[in-house]
């Protein structure tokens, strides 16, 4: 009983803190200079934050290694795209194949103006997770029997040949081939504007924001959950977990087709923020870096994957453009700064945590852990000097 | 027909520069049950180191320093990356991989500035030849004969010699063989050292068909390496050597037909299914699973 009210105060400070996260976004958005680096960071932080929360449920809560987000991400994006072009508009995206092969588009379909904006996004990014958690359930029929590092080769090589089939010719009316797919709705159209076209309200970072808070709030209820214990159990140890009772190749499918699922609408939303999709973006190295960030924020944390995919997008976007520019301290050139060096320097950063921090900055506590722990600290104190008194 | 044998001949002569690669990939997966992500960035620093030395060096003297310089950043690697992980679990030990591959492919984007670099012409190795109607460089000749003496000569060193025996027993059972006093990181960093040989002498060949190298033109044939490893049963010098001429012969077959865009694809399909099908490959020893 007790622990149940606990669990639910908590659950509303949750909420409250997001709350308040959406706000400080809609307002810093309105007040500030809108071609701040700080909003790129936030829209593609906001991003990377949904696809890593996902390859953590996966990696960090059941144990199943692997490294195909990418091209579940590229499923979702293509989809997203795919769906939301306007009907005007595929003439000139298609020009290449005289024409688009699908031709509605979903948020005419609703109606078209803000209502059939909103609704449209939202259908076309829920179908986009859906093309990818079915694709991933045809997957994950041969390739779930397979082990650790097996397993992660195999995803890979699916995330190749994914990408592989999206690039063909023969399916040019449909994914457009090799080229980019844009004049889809991307963040920007929710901006609201008043008659004369002037951009009244700053909603393009808002709307990222909340999309991905939801989905993440998703996923933590479902780690919260009996399912959630059920992964955590399979991670720690297979033939117990099996012994207890747990349906082994159930549970995997099921956290193999939910990571999938949220990838697929990362991969959506990737494709706002870069307002196009290409097959050739998502390679491999977006899996290695997505891997890298959950690595960073701690296996096993989705608070973690959350801040480290911030600090992440802001070091290498943000924090670190200076050492690609070549810089004079009065006739003194300093020394290697040229393109490149910030990878460089990026990468080693990167390696010092993978080995010295190897439990990252949050481990596998979450931030309402350590809010706990803190509070308990500081009344453990108050308490002993009481005593001492 | 003059064409099918052009063919096969590239696709043979593909197939011995990959296995030298899988070589490596499958001896340190032997011994540390790791998949070495960053062999394939290894490679690609052994044609770079390459095209820096042949700039100012005669090649004589730039091949063996080139061979020296990647031993030694392989050593490097393995002792800076994998060693201090070595109770780790897997997967600390996989990331750090990824790691160092990330690391080498930006390194190489900031030594060459982003731009393709233009690979030596080796004598010996760049002259035209004809071979039964069909003009090819030598090195499409060189490279299987080298690759079969390469590997005969490593299966001497494995089977009948001391630190050969040492290797086995390590790839065996890690803690036993350190309980036989088997000084097991010299036996790691000797297996990393024979890897990046090999991969070096593999850059030289592989190189020598491609005009230019960029940062990223190891990460592809790393993967197809590997793959031509896991084919022929991870752990099996003689399965790697095999499964890489398959995998090159398929390649070279597929880019030439109408299906170029699915050559990759085709590679990752067929582990996908040998996984499936036989996980431990062609040649590869069936292991249990401890509870």
């Amino acid at each position: 009983m007790l622990q149940e009210k606990k669990s639910k105060r908590g659950a509303w400070i949750a909420l409250g803190c997001v709350a308040a996260l959406l706000i400080l976004v809609v307002v810093l958005e309105n007040t500030m200079q809108p071609t701040s680096m700080l909003f790129t960071v936030l829209k593609k932080g906001a991003v990377y934050a949904l696809v890593a929360a996902s390859l953590n449920l996966l990696n960090g809560f059941t144990g199943l290694f692997s490294l195909g987000q990418a091209g579940f991400m590229l499923l979702g994006a293509y989809t997203y795209a795919i769906l939301t072009i306007p009907s005007a508009d595929r003439e000139s995206v298609y020009y290449l194949y005289g024409g688009s092969a699908v031709n509605f588009s979903l948020p005419e379909l609703f109606g078209g103006g803000t209502l059939g904006l909103i609704l449209g996004v939202l259908a076309a990014l829920i179908l986009a997770g859906c093309v990818a958690a079915v694709i991933a359930w045809l997957i994950g029929l041969p390739v779930l029997r397979l082990k650790s590092d097996y397993l992660a080769i195999a995803t890979l090589g699916f995330a190749e040949i994914i990408r592989a089939i999206f690039q063909w010719d023969a399916l040019g009316p449909v994914t457009n081939g090799a080229n980019a797919l844009k004049s889809f709705p991307t963040f920007s159209s929710f901006n609201i504007e008043n008659a004369d076209g002037e951009v009244v309200l700053r909603l393009s970072t808002f709307v990222p924001f909340l999309l991905v808070a939801v989905c993440i709030g998703i996923m933590v209820l479902l780690i919260n959950s009996t399912y959630g214990r059920a992964f955590k159990a399979i991670r720690e140890d297979e033939v117990a977990a099996e012994a207890m009772g747990i349906n082994l190749a159930k549970h995997k499918r099921m956290a193999f087709c939910i990571s999938s699922f949220f990838a697929g609408v990362g991969g959506g939303l990737f494709a706002m923020f870069a307002n196009q999709a290409q097959a050739k973006t998502f390679t491999t190295s977006m899996t290695y870096e997505i891997l890298l960030i959950v690595v960073i924020g701690g296996i096993g944390s989705i608070s973690g994957s959350c801040i480290a995919s911030f600090l992440y997008v802001a070091a290498s976007e943000w924090w670190l453009r200076f050492l690609d520019t070549e810089t004079y301290i009065g006739a003194f050139k300093v020394p290697f700064l040229r393109t490149g060096f910030r990878m460089v320097v990026f990468s080693i950063i990167i390696m010092i945590v993978v080995l010295f921090f190897r439990r990252g900055l949050m481990g596998d506590r979450e931030l309402s852990d350590v809010a706990r722990s803190l509070r308990a600290r500081l009344s453990g104190k108050s308490k002993k000097k009481g005593a001492a008194k | 027909m003059q064409y099918g044998i052009s063919i096969l001949l590239s696709g043979i002569s593909l197939g011995g520069q990959y296995a030298l690669i899988a070589i490596g990939y499958t001896m340190v997966y032997g011994i540390l049950r790791l998949i070495n992500f960053a062999h394939g960035d290894v490679f690609m620093a052994a044609g770079l180191i390459m095209v820096y030395l042949s700039a100012s060096l005669p090649i004589g003297v730039a091949l063996p320093l080139m061979i020296l310089l990647t031993v030694l950043l392989g050593f490097a690697i393995e002792r800076a990356a994998y060693k201090p992980l070595r109770s780790a679990p897997r997967m600390s030990v996989m990331i750090s991989a990824i790691g160092v591959s990330y690391l080498l492919q930006n390194l190489a984007t900031y030594i060459t500035g982003g731009l393709p670099q233009m690979y030596p012409s080796l004598p010996g190795l760049s002259s035209q030849i004809t071979i039964a109607g069909t003009s090819t460089k030598m090195v499409t000749v060189i490279t299987p004969f080298l690759v079969v003496a390469l590997v005969v000569v490593l299966t001497q060193l494995i089977n009948h010699t001391k630190i050969g025996m040492a290797m086995r027993a390590a790839s065996r059972d890690f803690e036993t063989a350190q309980l036989m006093g088997i000084k097991i990181n010299n036996i790691i960093s000797f297996t990393f050292v024979i890897g990046s040989f090999l991969a070096a002498v593999g850059s030289a060949l592989y190189f020598t068909n491609y005009p230019s190298i960029v940062p990223l033109s190891g990460s592809l044939p790393g993967l197809r390496a590997f793959v031509a490893a896991v084919f022929g049963g991870i752990g099996s010098i003689p399965g790697a050597v095999v499964g890489a001429f398959l995998i090159g012969l398929s390649e070279t077959v597929i880019k030439s037909s109408n299906w170029s865009v699915f050559s990759d694809a085709f590679t990752f399909a067929l582990l996908i299914i040998i996984l499936v099908v036989k996980p431990t490959g062609l040649f590869g020893e069936k292991s249990t699973d401890k509870v």
